[in-house]
Formats: structure tokens, sequence, C-alpha cells
């Protein structure tokens, strides 16, 4: 019986452990800094939006873990001692392991700003980000956003929902447009002005200005205007929290470097999640994604390779989800912001709702689809995408493949004429 | 709509709300004697609902209107929402069991509060209000009034808007107006159900002798209502259930199921999920459908007896009648659906044999009087009171504030037990999980009414098919992802996953492994 450490108890580790348990019978220990338990990270907004209580971000409960012999230690890892195979914490405690797998995810961008280590400037992502922001609520009036992503729309969400003023400093010409093309952009950009938030395209921070006590008191833009806050949020992305590491000998870039077995430079030791690093990128993907579903299937896979059933990981086909205000959207294969050389686009909008087919001009196949307040069905496209079907046939399959909730107008036909339309053109 | 008249909306909603109540509640002291007064108590009623629901919706974004609910002491269990419970509690205590202190006479003229809907009653149906007239008026009302704010608060989701106006129509027109028309019209009969949509088990008195004799003594009429009656349980209803699941009645049709969907929505997340809470649901909610059906059957045998074995029906052949037609549905089910039998299914199937059980102690101890050994109308008062009132009403609707919205649909209703069963096994719905896209937030358990752990299922990619689904949709319209929907679908293949989430087969996880 092997002891099977594990560093993290995010999505990663927490679905690692699972699937060790469901394998075998070895002793699995979690550990974590952040929680007693695992938590939904994506769910924190709906903890200070009030839509739900902490306890509800559990998906399991208490008796969950003794039940299926997970250990769980609260603490922080200073340090990794592959040769003696311990960690030490913080507390100088040291754990022995056999097998030990490094999920420890990520944290919040700084780009050395000036002021952004005064009271009051965070970003979100941890639960304790979450306490942070709670405390600072009361002394909020107007609150300055940093980072036109994800956790940025979601602080804006977030800090609305409690009645504050929000100014939304995004430097891209558009929202979110490394990743949304022009047209999704504008819907998602006016969508969230629509919401009352200040929202400011083209524009990065230079600095956060101090008040006497070292709490924020504004930011200043780099066109010099100055915006009076109590609170910024840094939603500038997010790198891999692998500051641990630096003198050990896990190799590490920006991420901890694994192989396609999620296997590190040293026996025995395996990283997954955000904070992983493939060290030769898998064709058309990111070589550190920090996402929740592929998180999910590192930790799938790296169990398997555990327990002795090695399996490469292969995330498969592209897809995600998120939510902007009250926009939903959906992803699956790649439609690119900017249009690649051999890429042609499909695209169809009415009523904040968008429709996209990304196509390869020469083999026509579908590259990939995503929308924006319609509801698409994962196993559907995935099957699509992986047959290498082609546009044609997609577009005339449509309504197979909605998943919006029944008695809903399908914009289906809607969609196909428009479809229609710009390949006759 | 800007902030200032939003806050001129929410003052005129709320004060003419409260306006409303104070005439109903003085009128409790035989205050309000003129009719028009009740006219202009209802209305302020409904405007003060239409007022403040503008005041709430009208300047946001149609979306998820969930903002705060768990900051707020009445969605969160605060001392307003315990005052309201105790409220509650004490109008279905009055209502039940002292109708005189609402001011309901039955030997003579009302006073207080039912004698001030005589006017209105007079009007419907010709008759001088009874407790339960108003107790019908004012359920309506507040299926009206909140359907209405419901209807404002999703109306970005056309299967809510679409179930809402149902449950509103089935209410005011199947519940309320066509009953009372019909018995203004017929002014002969005696009362008898004729509530077209309320059936038996829920309806539990609908095979009572007197209900029966009521019934047939009421000329076609009161025999169209019990071969509707009748054809309802045996044959309209499962067919639905078949091709829809339980939700063309839970949650578009039934008046419990309809209160708690309008009035009792603020309070849906209350409903627990822990699983020691649905093994409690399993055995409470069989309980019921045990001692509901026992009860029936022996109201209806010692009816045999006293009317000398009607339509040649001897008391025996019943008896081995009825145990024949459940243990042909046992083997059925047995024959059938083996597989798919999970726990509140096999819980179901050993309620089924413990009836057949006591049938045939029945029968076997039977005497004049006396059925397993106490009087059956003994057993039926008790029926009535434990069940009938205390639990369906006392603790169903004034306990909303505390314990959600259906602590009658998920611990007591005999009608949802029957149907889960069928739900489970012979019906083409089922909640599906969108593949891999689940993030395990937990907004579909939350908001989930009947305290299905939805995210336990959606987080492993396994589609929803439980027996306690009302069908209510609100985890598919609060779920940020996309990841619900519910459907039709065949009845093949309805609990295989879509492999997009890696889980290993069941069958090598033992015992304790199957949380995982």
């Amino acid at each position: 019986m092997r002891k099977i450490v594990i560093i993290g108890n995010g999505i990663s580790g927490v679905t690692a452990a699972r699937h060790l348990r469901k394998l075998g019978d070895d002793k699995i220990l979690l550990i974590s800094d952040e929680s007693d338990a695992f938590f939904s990270r994506t769910a924190l907004m709906y903890v200070y939006m009030g839509h739900m209580k902490f306890e509800h971000t559990q998906p399991y409960e208490d008796g969950f873990w003794d039940q299926n012999k997970i250990e769980r230690v609260r603490g922080r890892v200073d340090k990794i001692d592959p040769t003696n195979k311990n960690l030490i914490l913080a507390d100088k405690q040291t754990i022995d392991f056999d097998v030990l797998i490094i999920a420890t995810g990520s944290i919040p961008n700084r780009y050395g700003w000036p002021g952004e280590h005064l009271q009051g400037v965070q970003g979100l992502y941890h639960k304790q980000d979450l306490e942070a922001l709670e405390a600072s609520t009361p002394k909020i009036d107007r609150a300055v956003i940093v980072g036109g992503g994800l956790i940025g729309v979601e602080l804006a969400e977030m800090l609305v929902s409690r009645g504050k003023k929000v100014t939304f400093l995004v430097r891209e010409t558009a929202f979110w447009n490394g990743v949304l093309p022009h047209e999704e952009a504008s819907i998602i950009g006016d969508h969230i002005k629509k919401h009352g938030i200040d929202l400011r395209l083209s524009t990065e921070l230079k600095e956060i200005i101090s008040d006497d006590n070292g709490s924020v008191a504004g930011v200043v833009t780099h066109s010099g205007e100055q915006i009076p806050c109590q609170w910024v949020g840094l939603a500038a992305g997010v790198s891999p929290n692998i500051g641990f590491l630096t003198k050990s000998a896990v190799e590490t870039d920006r991420g901890v470097l694994v192989d396609r077995h999620l296997k590190t430079n040293l026996p025995d030791i395996y990283a997954i999640g955000d904070c992983a690093q493939q060290r030769h990128p898998i064709e058309g993907r990111p070589s550190v994604e920090a996402v929740w579903y592929t998180g999910r299937i590192m930790g799938e896979t790296v169990a398997q390779t555990i327990m002795g059933m090695p399996k490469e990981y292969s995330p498969g086909q592209w897809f995600n989800s998120a939510k902007f205000f009250d926009i939903e959207y959906q992803t699956y294969g790649r439609v690119r912001a900017q249009k690649q050389k051999n890429e042609q686009h499909l695209y169809w909008s009415a009523n904040n709702k968008a429709l996209r087919i990304a196509y390869d001009k020469s083999s026509l196949r579908m590259l990939g689809i995503h929308s924006l307040g319609i509801r698409l069905r994962h196993d559907c496209i995935d099957q699509w995408l992986n047959e290498g079907k082609a546009y044609e046939y997609v577009t005339k399959h449509l309504q197979e493949a909605l998943f919006d909730p029944e008695l809903y107008r399908s914009p289906v036909k809607h969609i196909q004429q428009t479809f229609n339309t710009q390949v006759a053109v | 709509m800007t902030s200032k008249t939003r806050n001129t909306y929410f003052f005129f909603g709320a004060m003419q709300a409260a306006l409303g109540l104070l005439v109903l509640t003085t009128s409790l002291f035989n205050k309000n004697s003129q009719n028009w007064l009740l006219f202009v108590a209802l209305t302020l009623l409904v405007m003060g609902g239409i007022f403040y629901t503008h005041a709430l919706y009208d300047r946001t974004l149609p979306g998820i209107k969930n903002n705060g609910v768990w900051h707020k002491g009445l969605s969160n269990r605060g001392w307003s929402a315990w005052l309201l419970g105790v409220v509650l509690t004490a109008f279905y205590v009055a209502l039940y069991w002292y109708p005189e202190t609402l001011g309901y006479n039955s030997q003579g003229n009302n006073s207080g509060l039912v004698g001030f809907f005589d006017s209105l009653s007079l009007l419907l149906n010709g008759k001088p209000a009874s407790q339960w007239f108003v107790y019908g008026t004012l359920y309506t009302l507040a299926i009206l009034v909140f359907g209405y704010k419901f209807l404002h608060k999703y109306r970005h989701n056309r299967y809510q808007v679409v179930r809402t106006i149902s449950v509103m129509f089935f209410q005011l027109g199947f519940a309320f107006l066509i009953p009372e028309i019909l018995s203004k019209l017929n002014p002969q009969y005696a009362y008898f159900n004729m509530d077209l949509k309320n059936m038996w088990p829920l309806d539990y008195d609908f095979f009572y002798d007197w209900h029966l004799n009521n019934q047939i003594n009421s000329g076609s009429l009161g025999m169209f209502m019990l071969l509707f009656g009748l054809l309802m349980v045996v044959l309209i209803s499962p067919i639905l259930t078949y091709f829809f699941g339980k939700r063309w009645y839970c949650s578009w049709v039934c008046g419990c199921g309809g209160l708690a969907e309008t009035a009792g929505d603020p309070f849906r997340q209350l409903s627990s999920k822990k699983k020691w809470v649905w093994k409690l649901e399993r055995w409470s909610v069989h309980i019921v459908l045990f001692f509901v059906t026992v009860m029936t059957l022996a109201v209806l045998y010692s009816y045999l007896e006293k009317n000398n074995n009607l339509l040649g029906i001897t008391q025996n052949s019943f008896v081995y009648g009825c145990i024949g037609l459940i243990i042909l549905v046992m083997a059925l089910i047995y024959g059938f659906k083996r597989k798919a039998l999970n726990k509140d299914a096999l819980i179901t199937l050993g309620t089924l044999g413990t009836i057949v059980l006591a049938l045939i102690i029945m029968n076997h101890t039977a005497d004049a009087n006396q059925l397993f050994f106490v009087n059956s109308y003994k057993l039926r008062e008790w029926y009535g009171f434990g069940i009938g009132a205390a639990f369906s009403g006392v603790i169903g609707v004034g306990f909303y504030p505390i314990l959600g919205s259906r602590v009658w649909c998920r611990f007591g209703c005999p009608m949802a037990a029957i149907l889960g069963l069928q739900q489970r096994l012979f019906s083409k719905f089922r909640i599906t999980t969108n593949g891999g896209q689940c993030i395990s937030c937990g907004n579909c358990s939350v908001y989930c009414e009947m305290g299905i752990d939805v995210r336990a299922y959606a987080q492993k990619g396994e589609h929803i098919v439980r027996s306690s689904c009302v069908g209510c949709g609100i985890c598919s319209a609060v779920c940020p992802r996309g990841v619900l929907k519910l459907e039709n679908v065949a009845t093949q293949n309805r609990m295989n996953n879509s492999g997009l989430i890696m889980n290993n087969p069941p069958d090598l996880l033992g015992g304790l492994k199957k949380t995982l």
C-alpha cells in the first residue's frame, strides 16, 4: 500500500483522489492551505451575490472523506524533498510520500503596478480572496476592476449585485477580444454597460494611489485620468502557483513541466491542473490551460497512470463555457477571434444571441462552434468535430445540437437562412 | 423606470397590500359588513402585488434574480421568516380545527372573516361562505398574484412562463371557478368534488362512502365526475406521466404544486439536500401512501357491506381483486424493470407488498364494525386529521418559510409517490446533463425545491431520473453553464452517460465507493 500525497484540493486534486480511491486501496492524503474541504471555485461569486452560502459550494457532504478514506491535512507546503520523498510544511511538519501529485492551481497575475500591494487591492481566486472582498465591502463606494477576462466580468457582476459603482478597465479595444471575435465582444460589452458598469475599453492601469493609511484611494490610467475608488480588483489573468518549488529539483518553466503522462522530471512526482505545463504542447492547445475542465480531465488521467494503467493526457475536443451577467457562452472546438489563414466563419446574431461556426476553407470541415445565449449539446458537437463533419452538415442538423430549455423558440431556421446567404456571397 | 418611480412603486405596492390585509384582519372582529369593502380589499391585494412586482423587476434586465436570497432574513430563516411561519400556521390551525374563530357558523349566519366573504360566495355558488370558500379564494388569489410576480422574475425563460400560466389557469378555472359555478347551477346536489384535476390519492376522500353517494345521487354531473375521477387515476395520469414525467401534474396542474411554485418560490432554496433527509423522505412518503391506500380500500370494503355488494361485487372479490391487481403491477415491474430499480423504487414496491398483506389481514379479521380491530371510520378520521390537515396544510404551507416550499409534496403526498415510481420506471422524462460542462457550482442543488442534489449527478455527467423530481425546471434555469435540460427522451438508455466525463462502470465499485 503506497502513500499518495496530493498538494491542493481543487478540482484537479480532488478528481485525482476520487479516481485513485475508485481504482485502489492506497493511502490518499490531500493537503490544502486554503480550505478543509473541496469547494467549487467557480461558485465563489454566487456566495458573494447571496445566491448561495459557502457550504453550498462544497459538492460532498462531510462524511464523504472519511467514508472513502481520503485523509485531509490543512497546511502550507514550504518545500519538497524529492530524495527523501517528503514534504515540509510551513509549521515544520514533515509528510512522507511514495507518490506525489502537485495540484496547486493558480495565483492572480500582478504586473508590478505601483500600489498593487495596497490594502484593498486583490484578485479573486482563493476562498481567502472572497473573505477579503467581503471585509472590504462596507467601505466600497466605487470599485475599479483591471483586466477584461472572465474573472473581471465576474467581479463586476458581484459588486454591482451589492449596489457598488464599478469602473472596468479593459486594455483591449473590445471585451475579451483575444478570445471573442469583434461582434460577440461588442454584444458582451454593450450588455456589461447596460448593467450600469462604467466600461473603459482601450484603457490601461498606470498606478494605484494610496490614502494616508495605506489603503486604496484611486487609480490612475495611462491617459493620466484619476478615478477615485476604495477597492481595486486585479483580473489580468492567472499564473501557475509554483513559488514553493523555486529551489527544488522539480523542473519548472511557467508551470511545472510535465510529459503527456503528467509526470515531472522526477520519479513518482506528477503535476496536474492549472499549475502544470506541457513540456511539448499538444497540437492546437496552449501549454498551460487554467480551466476547470482540463483540471478535471488531468485528475482522471493521472489516477489511471498511477494505478498502473499508463494513460496519456488527451483533453479531446476543446470546450468551455462562461456566463457574462445574463448571457451564457459556450464554445466547442476552435473559433478564433482573428481568423487564421485557412479559416472561414459563418455568423448569426439577434437579441443578445449569437452563433458562429468556424470551418476550414479547403476541407470545409467545422473547426469549432460557439454561441451566446444558445445552449448547445456537448456530446453531439463533440461527435461532429471528431467525425470531421463539414459546416454544411452542421448547419443542416443544427436543431439536433440545440440544448435550450423546452418551449424556447428555436433560432435554427433563422440561423440557417443567414448562413446560406453568407455562403452564397 | 427611474429609481424614484421604483421607490414609489414599492411604497404603493406595500401600502396597498398592507391595507388589503388590514381590512381582512379587521373583518375578523366583525368590523366589516359592507359588501363593497371585500372587493376593495381583494383589489388592494392584487394591485399591491402588481405594483410590488414592477418595482422589483421593471428596471432589471431579463435573467436570474437570486441576488441577496441568502442575505435576506425572509428567505434565509430570519425572524421575519419565523413570524410569517407562525402567522400562516395559526391561520391553518384556525381553518381546520377552529373555523368558528374565523366567523364560520354552520347553524346560522356567518360573521367575521367568513361572513365578510358571504357576498362573493353568494355571487359565485349561491350559498353563504364557508371557511373553505374563504380559503379557496385566498389560495387562488395567492397563486395569481405570486404567479404574476414569478412570470416577471422568469420572463426570459419560456418554459417557466408557460408552466406558470398553466398552474394559474388550472387553479383559477378548474379548482375555483368551475366548481363554484357548477354548484350554483346545480343547487339541489349535495357536495362532491368538482375539481376535475383533483384526483385520488391526493384527493383522499374521493372514495369515501358519503362522497360516492353524493356523486351517484347527483345525476349525470355526479356520474361524470365519478367516472372522470376513476379515468384520471387508471388511464389519463399513467399515459401523461409516461410521456412527460410526473411534472405534467406536479408543476403544471396541481394546486398544491401551484402554490409552492408561486407563493412558495422565494423559499425553494430552504429544502434540505442532506442524504439523511432523502432517506426520511423515502420512508415518510411511502408510509402516507400505505395509509391512504389501506384506508381507502377499507372504506370501500365497509361501503360494499352496507350497500349489499354494489354492482354484484362482494367484499371477498373486492379484496382479492385489489390484491390481484397490485400483485400484477408488482410482477410487471419486476419482470420488466428489475435492473432499473433503485432504492426509491424498491421501497415503493415494498409498500405495495405491505398493502397486500394489510388487505389479507383486514379481510380475515374484519367483523361488522371493525377493520384492523378499529372502526374504519375512526381510521379515516385519523388520516383526515393527521395527514389531510396537519401534514398537508399546517406543516405543508405553514412551514414554507422554514422548511421550503415543497414539504408536503416531498414528504407526504401519496400521489407523488405513485407518480414517482412510474417516473423512475415507465416514463420518457429525464433531466439531461450536457456532457462535461458542469462546474459543480451547486446552483441547481440549492434551488431544487424537492431537495434533490442535482449537482451530484451533473458533475459526474449522469442524467437525472429521480422519483421525486417534479420537473419545475428551475435547476436548468439557474445553471450558469447550460448543463441541464428537461426532456422527454426514449425510455431506453435513459440513464446512460455521454461518456465525456470518465466514470468507471458501477459494478467495479463496491459498497462505500458508490458515492465517489
